[in-house]
């Protein structure tokens, strides 16, 4: 049984080691690029490619520590709530609720103009967040069933899950990003190459450039599939139902919403590979969620909705029970 | 002679701990109290919108709803008696009342299309609404702090840095409404019950 304190020093220190992985192993590629350049015989040489490496991993942490969330809201399209609308005024004001609720400061709320209903919290923490839902939530649930979708963010909110999975996200963005040069660079740098023999070596250095990069983040990808793994537990989502419940009193309005989520079982094309673990269901609309296992649990993030929403309607139960 | 020495400095050791122990603990209470005073600020601020916005609502239904009268009267009644309710038992009890007849305003409200089509009316109604929910949850939020306040205050031994220097216990806002009472029983073990 763990409660939200744990959870919160967990996730505290859950960053900080995934944070701290991603760096070392970054120095470690950069040693062995420089073991490889000055050879074992040619004698201590300066280590430029293990500091290069360094100075990338400590860059690209602290740009995730600190753009992270703009990062993860740019890639969904997000669009900041507009009063004017009585829809996403109501939105407005269900977050703000939730927020007295949890007794923690107002996030900034986005609206994602998709029409698949999901949504998704991120930010370092109570102290910055921002929480988004999709066009197709606000049209499709009440409200209190979007105060209870709410609630849900909200306690990602409040026990740091947002700190951690904005992150990964934005550190698996930053590889994607890398492969993507890596791939387009080749591509590019090859072609040049074929054109006009006159400007070979250039290009050829450049194409040398992009094939590393390229390596690189062939090599990174294991790693950060491991760190997803690692920071996502599906615990955290029962935990957030959980919690999001308390916050509402409600846990019923819970149940329905993710049963109205889950009929709409189209995948969410707007949010992207990366940001899926943000989301309050998998955005993939993928069958392995479906499915209890060790073999589904090596590639869901999101836990059964079924099991959930079970859950969730015995929570309803034992209210009623020790009520009457 | 160095027997003693080591004992004299054992003891110190452990005032020096019971020192340390002791502004940790009162700092915590110090850090719930305020909690607790920030939380019942909340439910003001919340309260005091709801003042605000009654006028405005009673004005733009009135034409529409003149054959409910009697409770539109009643919900500007209870308005400003709540206003000037003085003291947290009586405000307590007033606002109570205001909610009850609010309710009953909305719920009659139901009854008129022309009233549910129009904007500015549904704009306020939303508003309105909202400010009942951010009421009860600022409520509720109070409650659960001021339990955490007071239960930390009890547990002992922090009840002793407690009563050394006189922290009281708040008294929790009451809810009227059975519903409301009961807060889920959270269970974890991942297992529905059959």
């Amino acid at each position: 049984m763990i409660n939200l304190y744990d959870q919160q020093k967990r996730n505290i220190a859950r960053t900080r080691i995934v944070l701290t992985g991603f760096i070392l192993f970054l120095a470690f590629l950069g040693m062995g690029a420089d073991a490889f350049l000055y050879g074992s015989g040619a004698g201590p040489g300066f280590p430029i490619a293990t500091l290069g490496a360094l100075c990338l991993g400590a860059f690209s942490a602290w740009w995730a520590l600190r753009e992270g969330d703009r990062a993860v809201l740019e890639s969904t399209r997000a669009v900041p709530v507009d009063p004017r609308d009585p829809n996403q005024r109501i939105l407005d004001d269900v977050v703000e609720e939730m927020a007295i609720a949890a007794g923690l400061p107002k996030p900034a709320v986005y609206v994602i103009p998709d029409s698949d209903p999901n949504a998704l919290a991120t930010g370092r923490g109570p102290e910055k967040s921002s929480i988004a839902v999709t066009a197709g939530l606000l049209r499709s649930l009440n409200r209190e069933e979007l105060q209870a979708v709410v609630s849900h963010e909200m306690s990602h909110v409040k026990n740091y899950d947002i700190r951690v999975m904005t992150v990964v996200a934005a550190l698996v963005g930053s590889v994607l990003l890398l492969s993507d040069w890596g791939r387009r660079g080749l591509w590019w740098g090859g072609g040049r190459r074929r054109s006009s023999d006159g400007e070979g070596r250039g290009s050829g250095g450049l194409a040398l450039f992009f094939f590393v990069a390229w390596l690189v983040s062939l090599v990174l990808a294991p790693l950060i599939a491991q760190l997803v793994a690692m920071a996502v537990s599906r615990e955290r989502e029962y935990l957030a139902d959980a919690s999001g419940a308390e916050l509402t009193r409600n846990p019923l309005a819970l149940a329905s919403a993710l049963e109205k989520i889950d009929a709409a079982a189209a995948p969410t094309p707007s949010i992207k590979q990366g940001v899926a673990h943000l989301c309050i269901e998998d955005p993939r609309g993928r069958a392995v969620n479906d499915r209890e296992g060790a073999w589904a649990n090596l590639f869901a993030t999101h836990p059964p909705i079924a099991k959930r929403i079970a859950l969730l309607k015995e929570m309803a139960y034992q209210t009623a029970g020790t009520k009457g | 002679m160095a027997a003693i020495g080591g004992c004299f400095f054992f003891l110190i050791a452990i005032a020096f701990v019971a020192v340390v122990w002791a502004i940790w603990r009162y700092n915590n209470l110090i850090a719930l109290k305020n909690q607790v005073v920030n939380g019942w600020k909340q439910i003001d601020v919340q309260l005091k919108r709801r003042h605000d916005l009654i006028p405005n609502l009673i004005a733009s239904v009135k034409g529409e709803m003149q054959f409910e009268q009697d409770t539109l009267e009643k919900v500007i009644a209870a308005r400003n008696s709540a206003v000037a309710a003085r003291g947290v038992a009586d405000a307590a009890e007033k606002e109570n009342q205001l909610t009850q007849t609010l309710s009953r305003l909305f719920a009659l409200a139901e009854n008129y299309p022309n009233l549910k089509a129009n904007e500015s009316v549904k704009a306020l109604m939303e508003e309105l609404s909202s400010t009942e929910n951010k009421i009860g949850f600022a409520r509720q939020f109070y409650n659960d702090i001021a339990t955490r306040f007071n239960t930390a205050q009890q547990v002992f031994p922090d009840s002793l840095i407690a009563q050394a220097f006189k922290f009281q216990p708040v008294e929790l806002f009451e809810i009227k409404e059975a519903a409301e009472r009961e807060a889920p029983q959270v269970d974890l073990s991942l297992h529905p019950k059959q």
